[in-house]
């Protein structure tokens, strides 16, 4: 399937002042569409409320400063055309970046008047008052659009010097520039952790008393982590590892151990001087990396695409609730959770022989399906067991819309772990996920793992060579239930309450963006992913550190997967089986061009 | 085995209306009425999906989302013009109206979704193209969301001339209803005369046989891709306006469950067929109109012993006949013959209240039994031969 059209490689420009004017054009209308749409789905005036940097920039503002900047810059990079000649840098960007800006700016006006004058709050419904408030700053429409025009064509100016400037500097202003927004948008952590280190005056010193950063603090920071970043050596992270890759095996392997020493400890550590908000925010993401590494291993080692792995998640809540919530309409003797007894084993036994029959009730059917009949056929699945646990048919046994409630959580021995102690929940799920992590790990290089890779990569040829694909499949399946409907288990625990609400097929998606941001196949990736996603943004309903961000996180969810699968779809922190097998045209080229024949490889069958 | 389930609705149906319990005749025809309306908005719907996969070989899930966007845009126009008094004035001319703003803003979301999330993956593995499309459906519909607010909007009710009952052919029809049908029919003769008949047209079914090939003969392979895309999204906004007309409210959810089910429908049809989408829309609208109320009143059907031994002998022969012929449709038909029996001689009787509830599980479950027994479709696929692994 090869049907590549050839587009003309266009001349590069021929000195450092011919700037391409229908680019910088059509970036500075798409620079204004961006601008427009942030402003409409008002993401301005909600974020206004978190201030960044005490008294004059909040993270509404920000939503809209990125845009020039970021099309100033595309705006002055041009592709270079294969085997063609590098374009030649210089005030051609600067013109090309500024242009970018102000033409941005400009359509930005333009919307700014067209709401100020006309009322359309009965189509757009973000689209008031307020809006245009926050927009003019109060001033006359002259001064706004002298404001936004010049403001943006500054903007603009600085994303197009970027182009020119030496990487030893551009590094240094974006680190500046992301030390700062990262350090003002963690300060809720910032603030507990040297609350629980009982080191308060700093804090104290760099965030206002009401929020933000102080300017002056904003500086210092700024240059800190200039500096820093001037310093740097620049390496992507994909250089560092394949860098840590070549090293010699032992002492990959004592750094390894290190580093994972390093982070037990952290677990155990962090947790006991952090408050109760933040602990909160650690088990909600330990929850989905649990969830994570199960998709994991059915999308990511196995290839299977399960858009109903909320089904599983499911099953293992409500089985926990049936056993052990005293109002639980169906089952009387309620059972009590706890691991020093052998009640609690015995739940843990049962939620784990529903998941494996509920596991191969729904992978039986679905295996001999191509990949994207059997997304869509799992898919429909997940929807009918919700639909049947909110059904009145079924109440009965599980509550209907009402739900379960009153699961009185786990314990250990006298140790109670409910929802209302987050620490002692972090620590459930952390035992949970680090015998997730083995599994998993211990399966990815087992015979099963291998079988799982060469089912994934061509399933005639792994029947061929004797792997009993149906098996195969139906034990990643089984293996993906059985972890999230542990999950789903401590979160009756966590919860305390079970609903049909809580299943919806958004949870799948979020866990499969959690997947893709990672890196399919990778159990480092999964954790990555879900301490960025979950960590950050926040969950299908907890929310994460940036809380304001809660209307639009699942905007964010959908163009992050788009952008991953566009720019980087091997994910954050890649396995490096997968980096190969969706770049293998690159690599064999560049095989090809250093003329290394022992590193020749196949060029892949899309 | 959709056929077998509806089938066996049937019977179970029959036998109620026998105990005095089920529908009336006029009832039915109702079910089936509304059922061949709602059917054929499937049937436009599917057109979408079955085009793209018959040329791109993956499951476009923002297709849905196209749908919605036209509903949504066409309910601000239908709006407009319902304010200025055009609606009820002049019907035939504001609906037109309705029906070019929705076709050209889905048109316009199809393409542009082409251009921007799926070109770029023209050679990527199948299901890289389909998580692509389910983060596109994802972002628009939180973007609508954002952009017009989560309020269920109403479009204006047809006037009362046209939603008056009508005696056609023995069946009591609203105009709304008909209008309906004559406008899906009209627009799939079109889609079929453009495809069958025109230059572009004989360029898709070339690029979907094989695009190798297709560009080497010369034709603008991209350029008959966006065709795809577009005439796809011009069919879904005409099905959106129709939406409009049979059920009224539109919000940005409005796309998901059309999506699912116009989705069954392509492939009920048999992916990549265009007449065979349309057909197994209105087949699969129909199932919709009749299958909740006969598939789970059928499950309250009392079997005499006698019958149920019948039954379980029956069952029986036919699985092992399945097995013979190794067949597996046949072999859970008679399966579930003989669990239909043994139920009747134990004298089961399963009553399932809040019926209305499960309507989407049996559209649900229709849409899973068509993809493991009948993926292929009922009028056969039409994929060129590097989809169809």
């Amino acid at each position: 399937m090869t049907t590549d059209t050839m587009t003309a490689p266009t001349a590069p420009p021929r000195s450092r002042t011919d700037v391409d004017w229908s680019r910088v054009s059509r970036h500075g209308a798409l620079a204004g569409l961006t601008l427009v749409f942030i402003a409409s789905i008002g993401m301005v005036t909600i974020l206004n409320a978190r201030v960044l940097i005490d008294p004059w920039l909040t993270l509404g503002y920000l939503s809209l400063l990125w845009v020039p900047v970021f099309f100033g810059f595309t705006a002055a990079s041009e592709v270079t055309p294969d085997g063609g000649v590098a374009p030649v840098k210089g005030e051609r960007d600067l013109v090309a970046g500024m242009v970018t800006g102000a033409l941005s700016g400009l359509y930005f006006t333009f919307f700014i008047v067209i709401i100020d004058r006309f009322d359309l709050t009965d189509i757009f419904s973000n689209l008031l008052p307020r809006l245009v408030e926050l927009l003019t700053f109060g001033k006359s429409m002259g001064a706004t659009a002298a404001i936004w025009i010049v403001g943006f064509a500054i903007l603009g100016l600085v994303g197009g010097a970027a182009q020119v400037a030496s990487p030893k500097v551009r590094r240094a202003l974006s680190w500046a520039v992301a030390g700062v927004i990262i350090v003002a948008l963690l300060e809720a952590v910032i603030t507990d952790l040297s609350q629980g280190l009982h080191v308060e005056f700093i804090t104290d010193f760099i965030y206002a008393p009401n929020g933000g950063l102080i300017t002056g603090s904003a500086v210092i920071l700024a240059a800190a982590f200039g500096a820093a970043g001037f310093q740097s050596s620049g390496k992507t992270l994909d250089q560092r590892r394949q860098e840590r890759m070549s090293q010699p095996k032992e002492v990959l392997v004592r750094k390894n151990t290190i580093a994972a020493v390093l982070t037990i400890l952290a677990v155990i550590f962090v947790p006991m001087v952090v408050g109760n908000l933040t602990n909160e925010l650690f088990a909600n993401v330990g929850l989905f990396v649990l969830m994570g590494l199960g998709l994991n291993i059915v999308v990511g080692s196995a290839g299977l695409l399960d858009l109903g792995y909320v089904a599983f998640f499911a099953v293992g809540a409500y089985t926990t609730a049936v056993l052990t919530s005293p109002l639980s309409p169906y089952w009387m003797p309620t059972l009590e959770l706890n691991f020093l007894s052998w009640e609690g084993w015995l739940i843990v036994a049962i939620v784990l022989v529903m998941a494996a029959i509920s596991g191969i009730l729904v992978g039986t059917p679905v295996i001999r399906l191509r990949g994207d009949y059997l997304a869509i056929v799992t898919l429909g699945f997940g929807e009918i067991v919700r639909i049947l646990f909110l059904s009145d048919w079924l109440a009965p046994y599980f509550g209907g819309a009402q739900g379960i409630t009153n699961i009185p959580g786990a314990s250990v021995g006298p140790i109670e772990i409910s929802g209302t102690n987050s620490q002692a929940i972090f620590y459930l799920i952390a035992v949970f996920v680090g015998i997730a992590i083995y599994v998993a790990w211990r399966l990815q290089t087992s015979r099963t793992g291998r079988a799982w890779s060469a089912l994934r990569e061509d399933e005639d040829v792994a029947e061929a060579m004797g792997i009993n694909t149906t098996a195969i499949k139906l034990t990643a399946f089984v293996t993906g239930a059985i972890l999230a409907s542990f999950a789903g288990m401590v979160f009756a625990v966590k919860v305390g309450s079970v609903f049909p609400a809580s299943f919806k097929l958004l949870v799948s998606i979020i866990i499969l963006v959690i997947v893709i941001v990672g890196g399919m196949g990778s159990i480092p990736g999964v954790i990555v992913g879900a301490v960025v996603l979950i960590g950050v943004l926040g969950g299908p309903t907890q929310p994460g550190l940036l809380q304001e961000f809660g209307q639009f996180k699942l905007l964010i969810y959908g163009a992050l997967l788009v952008i991953m699968m566009l720019k980087r779809p091997e994910g954050l922190w890649p396995s490096m089986r997968r980096q190969r097998e969706l770049h293998s045209d690159e690599m064999s080229q560049d095989a090809w061009l250093t003329g290394d024949p022992g590193t020749d490889l196949e060029e892949e069958d899309a | 085995m959709a056929i077998f389930v509806i089938v066996w609705g049937f019977v179970g149906a029959i036998a109620l209306g026998m105990e005095g319990e089920g529908l009336t005749a006029e009832a039915w025809k109702q079910l089936i009425v509304s059922g061949i309306a709602q059917g054929s908005m499937y049937g436009l719907i599917a057109l979408g999906y079955s085009m793209v996969y018959g040329v791109l070989g993956f499951i476009n899930f923002a297709h849905g989302e196209v749908f919605m966007v036209g509903a949504i845009v066409g309910y601000f126009t239908a709006d407009a013009l319902f304010t200025v008094g055009l609606w009820e004035s002049n019907f035939f001319i504001a609906i037109f109206l309705v029906i070019v703003a929705s076709m050209l803003s889905s048109t316009f979301a199809a393409v542009l979704i082409e251009k921007i999330a799926y070109r770029p993956l023209r050679n990527a593995p199948r299901l890289i193209p389909l998580i692509t499309s389910i983060g596109v459906s994802f972002f628009i519909q939180n973007a609508v969301l954002l952009l017009v607010g989560p309020a269920v909007r109403s479009y204006p009710s047809a006037p009362d001339w046209l939603r008056e009952q009508r005696d056609i052919l023995g069946f009591q029809i609203s105009g709304t209803i008909v209008a309906v049908v004559v406008i899906a029919a009209v627009s799939m003769i079109g889609l079929w005369l453009f495809v069958e008949r025109s230059v572009t047209g004989r360029a898709m079914r070339a690029v979907a046989e094989d695009k190798e090939i297709a560009a080497l003969m010369g034709i603008n392979v991209d350029r008959v891709i966006v065709m795809t895309f577009a005439v796809g999204g011009a069919m879904a906004g005409v099905a959106a306006i129709l939406w409009g007309l049979l059920f009224r409210g539109v919000s940005y959810i409005t796309g998901f469950l059309p999506g699912i089910k116009a989705f069954t429908a392509a492939v009920l049809g048999g992916i990549g067929n265009i007449v065979g989408a349309f057909f197994g829309g209105i087949l699969l609208g129909l199932f919709e109109g009749i299958g909740p109320n006969v598939v789970l009143r059928g499950l309250a059907w009392q079997i005499p012993t006698a019958l149920g031994i019948t039954l379980v002998i029956a069952g029986g022969v036919v699985v092992f006949a399945g097995r013979a012929l190794h067949r597996n449709g046949v072999v859970v038909l008679g399966a579930a013959t003989i669990l239909l029996g043994v139920a009747g001689i134990l004298g089961w009787t399963v009553v399932i209240p809040g019926l209305s509830q499960l309507k989407d599980v049996v559209a649900f479950t229709a849409l899973v039994l068509v993809l493991i027994f009948k993926p292929a479709g009922l009028f056969g696929e039409q994929l060129g031969a590097e989809d169809r692994a």
